[in-house]
């Protein structure tokens, strides 16, 4: 019975816990320089990200997280669409640790995801970028700016964010 | 739960700026409670009424110098948190230097060796926990594919009165790592990968007992393999810690081991993982005496899905036994193709996963070299993946996922589990099997471009948990409905039958 009330409140607590929703526009910007590795173990200096000088999503995720996957899942619908007409590359860094870093690889395959991954299981890069919940979803211009970023994901900002991609876009 | 809490407002930002190569990177978090009295669920409000926590972080960075700090109130803690976090101040702090070769940090660090298994200090703040490092942290790549780590400090214990406060206990250890894929390109075009590493451990500690004599260092050391060929890969890692008496083992003087190993399939469509781990006596804290989550110095990650449906992930979560378990877990991700008859035009996605853990074997007759009556306390005798039929944990669950059409996306879950709730208390008043149900339907609408709406129906039924049992029926069984609405927002349709 006492379990049965406190589920509801927990929940409404849960939710009411995720954090706010902030845009960030503010140019000028650029990656820090971490060490990481992509999915298949080379080494990453995430500051050196290039496009051929078209613009990049860095998008902040984990397994465990259901909205980021929601996002992947909703982006990877119109990613063809996307990468035409603006060239964007996505940049899906996992902050996994080591309970879930070896699902990234079959998660990835079995969503045929075509995105670059990173794998961030230390965190380093998360801190360093100030990230403190995922999804975040960072957008850099063809020159390497953080133009915009985002947190949290409810299904249209995915249009909001590529509204955003079409006005850094150079094609 | 004591109190009923209402949080009422929780901003994150994030905000740069960047000047003549100064780079400027930090976040700002405030969460406040204002809490109320429930009396139907014995909820008091406390003195102050209402709780807040701070923290902003600022990370310089100035070509290849960097350094940062954070700072954190408790005024007073959150609930959730120890009663000795209190005060304003400055709770992390770091200065460092990076080139292509090295890292080198001085101040408060986060860093892990191998699987976390021997080494793992991070935090984690939504849980309360963070044991942070304090002293010198070194990352050395004298060439491509191998990197030394190195860390050497004392562990965050507290935040008191404003101040950071340490464990008085040292850790110190090195972690090597090659992976021959990037080291002189020895595997560089070969279809086959191989990294391996070796991590060592060693803490001291001023500890004393009245009745046992205490080391003052403990060393913990083991090594790891990570193997792939085409699609297939295995990964591995075996720890053995030594004689560490604490409160969590009961002061016995038997070492410890920690083994995973994973092996996995993966293709595009499809992926296989199977997972094993046995892990005896692999709680290593800074302090013999601490309990709860506090100066853990490595961390042994559960064998189980994690969960992210309210009812799944809230009511019966597993961490895993650090006196002993084994365990297993299979994981199978499969995406029916799309324009298939069966996929349907967008695919339909499928993961099944299980998880089990059993208690280990622990021999303790003389045949294997235990005598009880000696002065050892070495008390028990166990092997690797050495288990009984006695059960700790079990969860089955299957998930299915597709999109209908562009506006239509569904989604299908059930979860089975069975906890031991004598070794995992998930209730307070149950005791011995809880078998549980929980039934889950996920529907999302797209009303528009900007606008939709998903609902969430989830069902629990359980066998065992006099918590739970439904008012008045009599009967073992109850269930539990939540209905959540959303349209840019998060609102519950709360209802318990």
């Amino acid at each position: 019975m006492k379990k049965l009330l406190i589920l509801p409140l927990a929940a409404i607590a849960m939710f009411a816990f995720s954090p706010s929703t902030n845009d960030v526009i503010e140019p000028g910007k650029k990656l820090p320089a971490v060490n990481i590795k992509d999915m298949a173990g080379n080494p990453i200096n995430t500051a050196e990200a290039t496009n051929d000088g078209n613009p990049i999503i860095i998008s902040f995720w984990a397994t465990w997280c259901k909205p980021c996957k929601l996002e992947l899942n909703t982006i990877a619908e119109e990613y063809d669409v996307w990468q035409e007409e603006t060239g964007v590359k996505l940049i899906a860094v996992s902050v996994d640790d080591q309970k879930t870093t070896n699902t990234v690889e079959p998660v990835v395959n079995a969503a045929g995801w075509e995105y670059d991954i990173w794998m961030d299981p230390n965190g380093d890069f998360k801190r360093a970028l100030g990230v403190n919940f995922v999804p975040h979803t960072f957008l850099l211009d063809g020159e390497g700016n953080i133009v915009y970023s985002h947190n949290n994901f409810v299904p249209g900002d995915e249009e909001v964010l590529y509204e955003h991609v079409k006005e850094v876009s150079v094609k | 739960m004591k109190k009923i809490l209402l949080p009422l407002f929780l901003g994150t930002f994030v905000s740069f700026s960047q000047q003549e190569g100064l780079s400027v990177t930090g976040n700002v978090e405030s969460t406040f409670q204002y809490l109320n009295e429930d009396t139907l669920i014995g909820a008091k409000q406390p003195a102050e009424k209402a709780v807040l926590n701070n923290y902003a972080l600022v990370n310089f960075t100035y070509k290849n110098i960097r350094a940062g700090t954070r700072f954190e109130s408790y005024l007073p803690h959150l609930l959730g948190y120890p009663d000795r976090y209190s005060g304003s101040g400055i709770g992390y702090r770091y200065a460092g230097y990076s080139t292509e070769q090295l890292d080198f940090t001085v101040g408060n660090f986060y860093e892990q060796f191998g699987n976390g298994m021997i080494f793992r200090s991070y935090e984690q703040r939504q849980l309360g926990i963070d044991n942070c490092m304090d002293g010198l942290n070194l990352r050395f790549r004298p060439v491509p594919g191998f990197e030394i780590k190195t860390v050497y400090g004392r562990m965050r214990y507290s935040f008191t009165n404003g101040d950071l406060v340490n464990d008085p206990g040292i850790v110190r250890g090195f972690d090597g790592y090659i992976d021959l894929a990037n080291f002189y390109n020895l595997l560089a075009e070969s279809k086959f990968k191989l990294g391996f590493g070796g991590s060592f451990i060693s803490k001291y500690q001023k500890a004393n007992h009245a009745q046992y004599y205490m080391p003052q260092n403990v060393g913990s050391y083991g090594g790891r393999i990570d193997m792939k060929y085409s699609k297939f890969f295995l990964n591995a890692e075996y720890i053995i810690k030594e004689n560490d008496p604490s409160v969590d083992n009961g002061f016995i003087y038997n070492n410890g081991h920690a083994a995973y190993v994973n092996v996995g399939y993966t293709q595009k469509g499809l992926g296989v993982i199977l997972y094993a781990k046995s892990i005896d006596n692999m709680s290593f804290r800074t302090d013999p005496n601490a309990i709860l989550t506090d100066l853990n110095i490595n961390f042994n990650p559960a064998l189980t899905k994690s969960h992210t449906e309210n009812l799944a992930a809230t009511l019966y979560p597993y961490a895993t036994q650090p006196v002993g378990e084994v365990a297993f877990q299979a994981d199978v991700f499969y995406k029916i193709p799309k324009e298939t008859k069966i996929g349907g035009k967008y695919g339909t996605e499928i993961n099944i996963n299980f998880a089990t853990s059993y208690r280990p074997v622990r021999h303790v007759s003389t045949e294997h070299g235990i005598d009880l009556a000696d002065s050892s306390r070495v008390v028990y005798k166990t092997g690797l993946f050495e288990k009984s039929d006695s059960l700790y944990y079990r969860d089955i669950n299957i998930e299915i996922k597709r999109t209908l059409n562009k506006k239509w996306k569904v989604g299908a879950k059930y979860f089975h589990f069975n906890f031991n709730n004598n070794v995992n208390v998930v209730s307070k008043d149950a005791h011995g099997m809880i078998a549980c149900h929980i039934g889950v339907i996920d529907v999302q609408y797209k009303i528009n471009k900007k606008h939709s709406i998903r609902m969430e129906l989830q069902g629990l039924w359980t066998n065992g948990d006099s918590t739970l049992v439904s008012r008045g029926s009599g009967s073992n069984t109850s269930s539990y409905y939540v209905v959540n609405q959303r349209d840019k927002g998060d609102w519950f349709i709360p209802a318990g039958v």
